[in-house]
């Protein structure tokens, strides 16, 4: 047992980091740090830059265009990315529809959309939730009716990340109506250019657009575009779903956000001193600290225990991880919404559809996005399965409840 | 960076697991807490075969040489048995002050015996008004021609009452609460001066009270620079702390099986309570309780020989929060969650909640160390 990393370990933690440093604009870091919302743009050309590097999807198999990287390697590789803090390669593409391609597409739709997706030619959204189906998502309506060599999709799909920039959709759509509800699911890519479908923004509680609804109104997808095998969706799905082990608990973003707490603490003066002075502020930091450690070496833990695994099922200790790493998250955002005080009350909106956009800052000038990252940072005990769904996994699959 | 064990190390675990699954049953526990000591000897002599008295010492003192890992190891294993042994105070306390002061004399002098079994000893420095800090010290050292003089009163000295040796802090210099001016002996537990008040603790070790009056010490007991011995004092509690980190999850992972296996097996209502979502989730919180708990005490054993003292008491005193939080958490809730049957001195699961209640009072508690950590404003390094 040597719970440190190797020195080539962090040899390769020099690099990952000198290359962010030398070839992440300033302006989309900058952005990162003070919790501003990056462009389309920004993530684009940050993904090209690494694409070029040939690290723009270090998870998948070298034969198309991973890294073949070590678990632990690829964990150093994500923490360095929120360390720094550099936007995350567009996870829709590059760790969900991209993998469940490589496991269960065709060849024709590896050459199609692989290599578009490491570049991000194509930006790729998630049609999984609907209205009617959220925790029990098995439940979900949308119907693909087969007609020769095409579907026709039916159907809304709901908080879709980022649909108002997306080319292509991944859908959960019901191609048999009669069978059990998990056996009736269809894995099904879509094209947002398709006559019929419609996107409409939903404004969240931050006055921010980043979900929006998807309406499939007699949308025709060719028959091509399925993935696998009809009715065999929902695997694929859980497979997707149990993809994501390393990177989901984010300490990376939860250590670089408790750097600017500290940061903004030490200039902020409650009463007579920074109220990185105060004693209960200070408690309330390392109470967080502590539990992000703890979650550190259990996220360690799960990433080191990786190379001893065969099958591909996800391991439930990442249920733990996506639970506790969400808290720790909420926690940050409460605190640093603690840090800036009274300014955190004026309603600055960033968003350049808002004519008030670009005037100047209320108070201090850091202080405008925080208390939305406050009310946004909610989203993550709800998203990616509930945080009470991910306790019903752990309760059956590691207490055999 | 690599969580398994080395084949060594299973061999170790594995032993471990058969002596402790022969002769470690609850009720055989029983009898040896009903022994004049409290503990058994013969087990002790037992542990000296099997070479985990010996365990951290080099091996021309008898030892095998392991580290913290090896120790890890052994405390999990005793904290899932409630060993009653003095372990930690012999081997991991009084052995850890030779290993980091002791002379070459005292090592080859003492070490062999505490090796083979034939020395126990208990660490005497908690006194009535020093609570956690290990430099808050009123016993007084005096010299007297080459040797020196203790006076004072020491408390909850854990196994102090059987013990062979004491060590014992005293002030040599400075104030009760100055960092400087301290100094470690080693004393005879039977010595003329000493006089030993035993009783049981809450958990059902043993503890003692010990008053020093005019007690004589030559030059050979002297541990460290006399004044200068703070530094090993907290170098020893830090791994002792660290030590005691593995045993508590021993022992938190003993409480959290004996409830799922509850919830499997209780009906209520027509059904296990298992099937309660309630009661799922709440032994979902803590597993996860248990699963940090977990992390932490492998972070404190890979930090316990941190030679940068400043990087070690902080990433120990993370892990004692976390530690006392998650002990706190998973023994009031197994207790909750046993209902009736919890409550019983007769039933197991009280007693696994009794010992890391304890041990969350061992060394500075959660919150002392929480706010040792926020006045250093120190986050435990980075792996």
């Amino acid at each position: 047992m040597d719970l440190r990393f190797t020195p080539e370990e962090l040899a390769f933690r020099d690099d990952v980091r000198a290359f962010f440093r030398a070839n992440l604009p300033e302006s989309i870091r900058t952005k990162l740090v003070e919790g501003k919302h990056l462009a389309k743009d920004d993530i684009v050309t940050w993904q090209r830059t690494l694409n070029k590097k040939g690290w723009a999807v270090a998870n998948w198999p070298v034969q198309w265009g991973g890294t073949g990287w070590t678990p632990v390697q690829q964990y150093i590789f994500q923490e360095e990315l929120q360390l720094t803090p550099a936007p995350q390669p567009l996870g829709f593409g590059v760790t969900m529809v991209g993998p469940v391609m490589i496991a269960f597409g065709s060849e024709a739709q590896k050459k199609r959309f692989l290599p578009r997706i490491a570049n991000l030619d194509d930006w790729w959204c998630q049609g999984f939730s609907e209205p009617g189906a959220g925790s029990d998502l098995a439940s979900l309506r949308t119907a693909a009716r087969r007609e020769d060599d095409h579907y026709i999709v039916n159907g809304q799909k709901t908080w879709t990340t980022l649909a108002q920039h997306a080319d292509w959709i991944f859908c959960l759509v019901r191609t048999d109506p009669q069978a059990k509800k998990q056996e009736g699911i269809s894995f099904l890519l879509i094209d947002m250019k398709t006559p019929g479908i419609t996107v409409r923004p939903i404004v969240t509680i931050e006055g921010g657009h980043e979900v929006n609804e998807v309406f499939f109104d007699d949308v025709k997808v060719p028959a091509e575009n399925l993935v696998g095998q009809e009715n065999k969706g929902w695997d694929y799905a859980k497979y997707l779903l149990g993809r994501e082990r390393t990177g989901i608990a984010r300490v990376g973003l939860s250590k670089e956000r408790i750097r600017r707490i500290k940061e903004l603490a030490a200039v902020e003066i409650a009463g007579d001193k920074p109220l990185i002075e105060d004693e209960r502020f200070r408690e309330k930091l390392a109470t967080v600290e502590v539990e992000l450690k703890a979650l550190e070496m259990t996220q360690l833990r799960v990433v080191a225990a990786e190379r001893h695994r065969t099958d591909n099922k996800p391991d439930p200790a990442s249920s733990i991880l996506k639970i506790k790493g969400s808290e720790i998250q909420q926690a940050t955002t409460e605190l640093l919404f603690e840090v800036v005080g009274p300014y955190a009350l004026p309603y600055q909106p960033e968003h350049e559809d808002d004519e008030r956009w670009n005037e100047p800052p209320i108070g201090p000038e850091w202080a405008g996005p925080i208390a939305p990252t406050y009310f946004n940072w909610r989203k993550t005990t709800i998203y990616g399965g509930t945080n009470e769904i991910q306790k019903n996994i752990i309760a059956k699959a590691i207490l055999g409840l | 960076m690599d969580f398994d064990l080395s084949e060594e190390q299973r061999l170790l675990k594995e032993s471990l697991d058969r002596l402790i699954g022969e002769r470690y049953a609850f009720d055989q526990r029983k009898s040896y807490a009903q022994s004049p000591e409290g503990w058994s000897r013969e087990l002790w002599a037992q542990f000296a075969e099997l070479g985990l008295l010996g365990l951290p010492f080099e091996e021309r003192h008898g030892g095998s040489a392991g580290g913290p890992v090896e120790t890890m190891i052994a405390m999990e294993a005793f904290g899932r048995a409630l060993v009653l042994e003095p372990y930690l105070a012999t081997i991991l306390l009084g052995g850890g002050f030779l290993r980091h002061g002791g002379s070459a004399q005292q090592c080859a002098h003492l070490i062999p015996k505490i090796a083979d079994g034939s020395l126990t000893f208990a660490f005497a420095h908690t006194e009535r008004q020093s609570r956690y800090d290990l430099h808050d010290i009123e016993t007084r050292a005096v010299t007297d021609g080459a040797g020196w003089v203790l006076d004072g009163e020491k408390g909850v000295v854990v196994h102090g009452d059987s013990a062979d040796k004491l060590i014992v802090t005293a002030r040599v210099g400075g104030g009760r609460r100055d960092r400087g001016g301290v100094a470690a002996f080693i004393i005879d537990g039977k010595a003329a001066g000493v006089s030993r008040r035993g009783y049981p603790t809450q958990d059902g070790l043993r503890g003692a009270e010990i008053t020093l009056a005019n007690v004589r010490v030559g030059p050979e007991g002297v541990v460290g620079e006399p004044g200068g011995a703070l530094p090993i004092i907290e170098r020893v509690v830090d791994e002792g702390i660290a030590a005691l980190c593995a045993e508590a999850v021993g022992a938190m992972a003993v409480m959290h099986e004996l409830t799922v296996e509850y919830l499997k097996t209780r009906r209520q209502f027509g059904r296990e309570i298992g099937s309660f979502q309630i009661l799922q989730h709440r032994a979902v919180d803590m597993l996860i309780a248990l699963e940090q708990a977990r992390s932490m005490a492998m972070f404190a054993t890979m930090m316990a020989a941190e030679e940068n003292a400043a990087e070690r008491r902080n990433a120990v005193a993370a892990a004692k929060v976390q530690i006392g939080r998650s002990g706190k958490f998973i023994g009031q809730q197994a207790i909750q969650l046993h209902g009736g049957i919890g409550m019983t001195m007769e039933y197991k699961v009280g007693h696994y909640f009794k010992r890391v209640t304890m041990i969350d009072m061992m060394f500075g508690d959660a919150d002392h160390h929480l706010r040792q950590l926020a006045r250093r404003g120190a986050a435990p390094a980075a792996a």
